[in-house]
């Protein structure tokens, strides 16, 4: 038995040899994004399907959060439908590469790493986050430097895990690791209190907090200890489609910045006098027609979503459960790093 | 025969045994409190078990928030079935567009009313097994979309919840329990090379756990693939689990075949029967009536291990349940939606032994 094993062990290696040198003699096809999305009439994007405010799935079935919106913006842009396609941490990566989807716009950090060696191009950050700490107000903590032998509750496979390995034995400081696979479980057993400390980025710690029993008996650290610029990837090697995304994004900074709303969009395109607002939504100029898309893109793109401040609002300001700040994430003019490359 | 008793229920009542020792007082004296120490462990778990379920009613049902809106859990301490109630839909047919919901709900019932007239003798025919084994191509239809009935099509990666789950295991059921019966053959054939390659598969199959198996399929398989060429994501998956259980199967249905008398062969082959003959009138026939049970086990197990896809983003009943407590109304409401999940799991398992138990008892009968 053993050796029949090893006989069709051999042909099943054998054979999947053959596959991938069949498949893999075969170029590329020579299309960019662009041209595939364009006949094919659908934009297909990557997303979180389980982060609250950045991607989920509504009662109506309908993806909806502050990624999600992007990618809508995009194919508004482009004048096709947008199809979602939900991934993992896992398979996020090889989704893209492989093709699958168009656009990755799922809560990625942008790192060195990942922006060189994955064969993937990180386009524009949509969201600056930072690793954080939430811990018991009862234990009276003021500063994460004070939470020496502390144990922390945390999601495993991430950059978090890594952060924190980084900032404790940076500042010569002890602490138990408790992992989970999954964000809720991890929360579970903070509030279960298995552990002292939760950590995780700021805004998903905002929202867990706000999603806790009693969530005034929790406390964020102050510290920073990560920088996570969160943004939508594109695969390496198509510059065009790259630069679509990228300037989708900055135009819904843009306009933000020039006061467009989703709104007030057609009425300031037809009567706005400010040379940079007719750039931005075509009413002058040839820049979209430059890029490969047409010269109204960024105003359908604001017409479907509303620009960044809109976005930001809807989706996890303020207002809603989440109830996260603005912070880093507002324009530069008003004192955050929210900046976009200009219009001409 | 005894002479007629002028008035029975007085001499009933004469010949009773004492009430004490009767009835639900006396079964609880015999089993429960026989002894001191079999009253001490009556009491001990007695509390116990009081404790769990006036836990799981105070925290289920009477402290819980019923409605639609976050307001109905407002200050509830217990469960919150407000959150299924607003996003229950979520949980049949998961990101499947609003406006066609009513296809996937179609389908079921079709299902349903084909299962109940299969359950009623009467209309147990020739017909309803025609109705049977044309109700997939309805089904794929309306869930799937056809142009030909006008239904526009729905890509299949906006499947999910219920729907996702058992679409994956029916076909998980139906396309390898055929692949394992013919594997289980094959590992008993005399051909040799027919032998080698059934127990490689066997073997090769069950020395990797499913999730390799779902992994390789959706995510190894895309890369090898010339770009723009994506086979589809959920075929990909049902493709992956049929495989793998169809060599589970495959052995379930090899101890049936073991547990025949050599003589049933030897007596067919007297009679002048062919190898295929034999196969189908005599051997399988007896072999499946015995793997039953453990059969049943085999397509419980797959039912539960269609749950593993949520780790290659298709969202099966329990991956809906995180995708549906991500919803910014409803935040932290997992375990509500773990609970809700697991008594669907539940209904859907114990039908099937139950089904299971029904069609042993038929094949009892006969067989007696």
């Amino acid at each position: 038995m053993m050796r029949d094993g090893r006989i069709a062990t051999g042909w099943g290696l054998l054979a999947m040899l053959g596959a991938v040198v069949a498949f893999g003699a075969i170029p590329a096809s020579a299309a960019t994004t662009l041209e595939t999305i364009r006949s094919r009439g659908q934009m297909i994007c990557g997303v979180n399907n389980e982060l609250p405010g950045f991607g989920y799935v509504d009662a109506q079935g309908n993806y909806s959060g502050f990624d999600v919106d992007f990618c809508r913006a995009v194919g508004a842009a482009l004048g096709v439908d947008v199809r979602f396609r939900a991934l993992t941490p896992r398979d996020r990566f090889s989704a893209l590469q492989s093709g699958e989807v168009d656009v990755l716009s799922r809560n990625t950090t942008w790192t060195i790493s990942r922006d060189t060696n994955l064969g993937l191009d990180f386009v524009a950050t949509t969201y600056y986050d930072g690793q954080g700490f939430m811990v018991r107000k009862s234990l009276g903590v003021k500063s994460a430097k004070e939470l020496g032998g502390a144990s922390v509750c945390l999601t495993t496979g991430t950059t978090t895990e890594l952060n924190l390995a980084d900032w404790f034995r940076a500042n010569g400081l002890q602490y138990k690791p408790v992992l989970f696979e999954k964000a809720d479980d991890a929360l579970k057993a903070y509030e279960a209190g298995r552990c002292d400390v939760h950590t995780s980025d700021k805004s998903q710690l905002a929202s867990l907090r706000s999603a806790a029993k009693n969530p005034g008996e929790h406390v964020l650290m102050p510290e920073v200890i990560s920088k996570e610029p969160l943004g939508p990837l594109t695969r390496h090697g198509d510059n065009q489609w790259a630069d679509i995304v990228r300037w989708t994004v900055n135009a819904l900074i843009t306009a933000e910045e020039l006061g467009v709303t989703k709104a007030n969009v057609d009425q300031v395109a037809k009567s706005s006098k400010n040379p940079e607002v007719q750039r931005l939504l075509g009413t002058t100029g040839s820049l979209g027609k430059d890029m490969g898309v047409g010269a109204d893109w960024a105003l359908k793109a604001i017409k479907a979503v509303g620009n960044y401040g809109e976005i930001y609002d809807r989706n996890v300001g303020p207002q809603t459960k989440l109830a996260l700040e603005r912070g880093l994430n507002q324009l530069w003019s008003k004192g955050g790093i929210l900046f976009s490359p200009p219009f001409r | 025969m005894t002479a007629p008793v002028s008035n029975p229920q007085a001499l009933a009542a004469d010949d009773a045994p004492p009430r004490r020792e009767i009835g639900v007082w006396g079964w609880a004296r015999r089993n429960l409190f026989r002894t001191w120490y079999d009253t001490l462990l009556t009491l001990c778990f007695g509390w116990l078990f009081y404790r769990i379920v006036a836990g799981l009613i105070g925290w289920g049902i009477v402290q819980a928030g019923f409605g639609t809106t976050p307001k109905a859990c407002a200050g509830s301490q217990g469960a919150c079935w407000a959150f299924i109630g607003d996003l229950w839909p979520l949980f049949f047919v998961g990101a499947y567009p609003h406006d066609a919901r009513w296809r996937p709900a179609l389908a079921l019932l079709l299902v349903v009313a084909l299962g109940l007239l299969t359950l009623w003798r009467r209309t147990r025919t020739r017909w309803l097994l025609a109705c049977w084994l044309l109700a997939p191509l309805p089904i794929l239809a309306l869930i799937g979309g056809s142009a030909t009935l006008g239904l526009a099509a729905v890509d299949s990666g906006l499947w999910g919840g219920l729907m996702l789950t058992l679409l994956l295991a029916v076909v998980g059921i139906v396309f390898g329990f055929p692949l394992g019966v013919v594997l289980a053959l094959g590992r008993r054939s005399r051909l040799p090379v027919i032998r080698a390659l059934s127990v490689g598969y066997i073997e090769l199959i069950r020395g990797v756990p499913l999730i390799t198996v779902l992994f390789m399929a959706s995510i190894m398989l895309p890369l090898f693939f010339p770009s723009g060429f994506n086979p589809d994501k959920v075929l990909r998956a049902m493709i992956g689990i049929t495989l793998f259980y169809a060599a589970y199967m495959a052995e379930v249905v090899r101890g049936g075949l073991q547990g025949l008398a050599r003589g049933q062969e030897e007596a067919a082959a007297a009679l002048g029967l062919t190898y295929w003959q034999t196969t189908a009138f005599i051997v399988l026939p007896q072999a499946l009536r015995i793997v039953i049970p453990p059969m049943v086990g085999t397509f419980i197990a797959l039912l539960k291990d269609t749950s593993l896809v949520a780790i290659v983003g298709l969202f099966d009943l329990l991956g809906i349940a995180r995708t549906a407590t991500a919803n910014p109304n409803w935040l932290g409401r997992i375990v509500e939606a773990y609970v809700f999940a697991g008594i669907i799991y539940w209904v859907l398992c114990f039908s099937m032994s139950q089904a299971s138990r029904r069609l042993e008892l038929r094949f009892q009968t006969r067989a007696g």
